[in-house]
């Protein structure tokens, strides 16, 4: 059943990580995020006046840009801002700047697998950076499925095209509070089990949907950690140099 | 009933449309309490559906899905292309969604709608990874000429779960679709046989005088549900889809293969337990779906 991966890592080993804040000078929040060799730069510009055409004025939008690595923006791009518009404006506060257009421009760097989780987590950081009220952060995983239901955590692009179906995941970040505990809506299960957003392709047993959500929600702990960490060092450094 | 609530007391006094337009949320949560949707439809059930076979008599294969109001026409037009290097066995399919503007007050005329690119990608992705078709089995000449499938989906009314009717038109559209039936001609090229040269045996043989259906392995079938707080509505009209956001769309295949689970966002969490609920409501809704495909595809056969 074990399943060699040409990397060498175990099948809940995701690549190594890593995320920088403020990279931009001209944009009011940018990251970039990468794991392993899947890069994504993220830029935030907003809130800026005024909504867009067909959407609701009484809460702030959102506008998600994705910019392909090369050439045209094409059907699967637009699927991407989509999903990307839908998962940020669930995780954002839109009612605290009613009226205003916040953009995100999502640029590939380099796609080697696992593009739109990363693209998600760049943009969680970039709005971060960029001080726009959220509900909580949101971290994305993508999750394998081989043919003999064996699955591996964060593909690179040759696992993605030669297993049969994958899964991209988003959870949301489990909120450090000063506040007391808020219950939480399911009955016992804790918020960060929530799925923000799921989107699969190729098909599967459902046994094996399931397995790929307990998976992805261990994964995206330990991502949610490095999320975290890593936003924290980057203020507390900051405020040392305002200081 | 006993809270103190502003919109819940004008709700005695107001006329229902007004308090419909004003308080649209409350509205359906009213009925919501109620286990009764506004259309007096129970919280899970799914409007009614009719499919129509061979709606375009000009198209090879055609279909109209109808669930409640919304209404989609897919049609189907077989093309000889030369096969890639890389699959010198197989056909293709090209799959494109269309809003023209009469469907919906959102669409406005010149600006193509924001959600037909991401409903296509939606749906062609659906179609190939359900492996509903092999398209080993467009393929005519190995190497030299295969089918090329370009099959369209019109929306003429957009009244909430577009994915369902689409995905059930093009699936019963390709449950439609007869093969038109070629020859080789002298040079070694793929002539599309006429009425006439079929029946007058010429000399020039038909290349596919047996496939002239496919065979369709697994058939995807989907069903969209609204969760809002606790609740689980099925198949949502567009009011719906407009006031509560989210969406789980869910695609079984015949067999019980989950296709895809599909939840842009939303905000409502999604938990294990409601996630079983929605792979539970899909599993019925795909036996209904198949009996409806059944006998349209049997009453066709009686004509």
């Amino acid at each position: 059943m074990e399943i060699d991966r040409a990397d060498g890592r175990t099948p809940n080993q995701l690549r190594p990580l890593s995320c920088s804040r403020n990279i931009l000078h001209r944009a009011h929040g940018s990251a970039s995020w990468s794991q392993g060799d899947t890069k994504v730069l993220a830029a935030v510009y907003g809130p800026k006046a005024g909504t867009k055409k067909n959407e609701n004025p009484e809460k702030a939008c959102i506008e998600v840009i994705w910019k392909p690595k090369t050439g045209q923006i094409g059907k699967p791009e637009r699927e991407f801002e989509m999903i990307l518009k839908r998962t940020l404006q669930s995780i954002c506060i839109l009612t605290v700047n009613p009226n205003t257009t916040t953009s995100i421009i999502v640029q590939v760097v380099h796609d080697d697998g696992a593009l739109l989780p990363c693209a998600i987590n760049a943009a969680c950081a970039a709005l971060v950076d960029a001080g726009i009220p959220m509900k909580h952060l949101a971290v994305a995983i993508c999750c394998c499925v081989a043919d003999t239901g064996y699955v591996i955590l964060d593909p690179t692009k040759l696992e993605e095209q030669k297993m049969k179906a994958f899964a991209y995941l988003v959870f949301p970040n489990s909120i450090l509070s000063v506040l007391p505990e808020v219950s939480s809506p399911a009955k016992g299960e804790p918020v960060e089990h929530g799925i923000i957003t799921s989107i699969t392709h190729g098909a599967m047993s459902v046994d094996d949907y399931f397995l790929c959500l307990e998976r992805g929600r261990a994964a995206s702990a330990k991502l949610s950690d490095f999320l975290r960490r890593s936003l924290q060092s980057q203020f507390s450094g900051n405020s040392s140099k305002a200081g | 009933m006993g809270l103190p609530n502003a919109s819940e007391d004008l709700s005695s006094e107001m006329e229902v449309d007004a308090f419909r337009r004003l308080f649209p949320l409350r509205y359906f949560e009213r009925h919501l309490t109620e286990s009764i949707r506004p259309d007096a439809r129970p919280l899970r059930k799914a409007r009614d559906t009719t499919i129509a076979l061979g709606a375009v008599a000009s198209a090879d294969g055609s279909a109209l899905a109808k669930i409640g109001s919304t209404t989609m026409l897919a049609a189907i037009k077989m093309e000889v292309m030369t096969p890639s290097l890389e699959s010198p066995d197989e056909g293709c399919i090209a799959i494109d969604f269309h809003m023209p503007p009469i469907c919906s007050p959102i669409v406005r005329p010149g600006r193509p709608a924001e959600v037909a690119p991401v409903l296509s990608k939606q749906l062609s992705d659906t179609i190939t990874s359900s492996g509903m078709i092999n398209l080993k089995e467009l393929s005519l000449v190995s190497g030299k000429a295969a089918w090329m499938a370009y099959l369209d989906i019109y929306c003429l009314d957009a009244d909430g779960a577009l994915f369902d009717a689409a995905l059930l038109s093009a699936v019963a559209s390709f449950s439609h679709l007869q093969i038109p039936v070629v020859s080789l001609d002298y040079d070694g090229k793929i002539v599309i046989m006429s009425e006439e040269q079929k029946e007058e045996n010429s000399e020039t043989k038909p290349v596919n005088k047996e496939k002239r259906k496919l065979t369709l392995s697994t058939i995807p079938f989907s069903l969209t549900c609204i969760l809002h707080k606790s609740y689980i509505l099925a198949d949502p009209t567009a009011e719906e889809e407009s006031i509560m956001e989210t969406l789980v769309t869910v695609v079984l295949d015949s067999s019980g293969q989950l296709v895809s689970l599909y939840k842009p966002g939303g905000s409502v969490l999604v938990y294990t337990s409601a996630v079983q609920d929605c792979v539970a409501l899909t599993r019925q809704r795909v036996k209904e779906l198949q009996n409806i495909l059944d006998d349209a595809i049997s009453g066709m056969e009686i004509d």
